[in-house]
């Protein structure tokens, strides 16, 4: 465990990290990237094959059956589906693409561990980012209110363990991330 | 004072439209947001002060959810995007 963020000049955060914990955040950042997908090459049947400019509209209408994306993207309207798919076609794809960027900033900036400096901008990033990382590994987890509680009573034989315990240090890291940046 | 009864044409339900019935955006509360966090947002999104935020924040916290905003459809379908961008579970309707 390390001292989490702390402020630094010019709205800068700084961060020490040791190399392995540098390493679990690299693989969950590489695997919410994969859960997100690729994104770079455009669709087939998307506008570029016939020199259209690229509207980023997504082909998702439905929320997801991953429970993970569905946290990500969930329905804008409890009880209009119709509504819910035309908010999706126009904002999925760039939402997507935006929680992309971030945890490919985290990545670009995290290196092997070490002293992370980040600018205004990256910070940003790494708080949506380590956000969706909670949010993704919390549901992976079924975390409930109640978690906590569970969690005191610990049991060795659990195979959840590890993930409870890199949820509870990306817990650590976020909060002294938004502390930082008040 | 009294006034004479007079014939009004009375609206048609179906024609109560009411376009002046403002939209809403509503958070819902979630087990893995933190408290700080969610507070931090709507103070980042909205330009809230930080009393006004944990208010709302606590508001998602005890009761569920909360209305953090509201304005045109466009606006509060908007305001759904920037807070799904920052992970938090938000939805739009109509106010009642």
């Amino acid at each position: 465990m390390n001292g989490g963020f702390t402020s630094a000049r010019g709205g800068r955060v700084r961060l020490r990290i040791g190399s392995e914990e540098a390493a679990v955040v690299r693989l969950l950042m590489g695997q919410l990237l994969d859960l997100l997908g690729e994104g770079d090459e455009p669709e087939s049947g998307s506008g570029a094959d016939v020199g259209m400019p690229d509207l980023q509209l997504s082909e998702n209408t439905a929320v997801s059956d991953d429970p993970v994306l569905a946290r990500l993207f969930p329905d804008a309207y409890r009880e209009d589906q119709n509504a819910s798919a035309e908010f999706r076609r126009y904002t999925e794809a760039g939402l997507r693409e935006g929680k992309r960027a971030a945890a490919k900033t985290v990545l670009a900036t995290l290196g092997e561990g070490g002293e992370v400096v980040l600018d205004p901008d990256e910070a940003q990033a790494w708080l949506r980012a380590l956000n969706d990382l909670r949010l993704a590994l919390g549901v992976r987890l079924d975390i409930t209110e109640e978690t906590l509680d569970q969690m005191r009573t610990f049991d060795w034989d659990d195979p959840r363990n590890a993930g409870y315990a890199a949820y509870d240090w990306l817990t650590y890291l976020q909060e002294s991330l938004v502390r930082a940046l008040w | 004072m009294t006034t004479a009864p007079v014939e009004l044409d009375r609206p048609d339900a179906a024609d109560d439209v009411r376009p002046d019935r403002p939209w809403v955006a509503i958070v819902w509360n979630d087990p893995i947001n933190l408290m700080s966090y969610v507070t931090y947002v709507f103070q980042a999104v909205f330009g809230y002060s930080k009393r006004k935020a944990e208010k709302l924040m606590l508001d998602v916290h005890h009761k569920g959810r909360a209305v953090v905003s509201s304005g045109t459809r466009e606006e509060m379908e908007r305001d759904c995007e920037i807070l799904h961008s920052y992970g938090l579970w938000a939805t739009v309707k109509q106010d009642i």
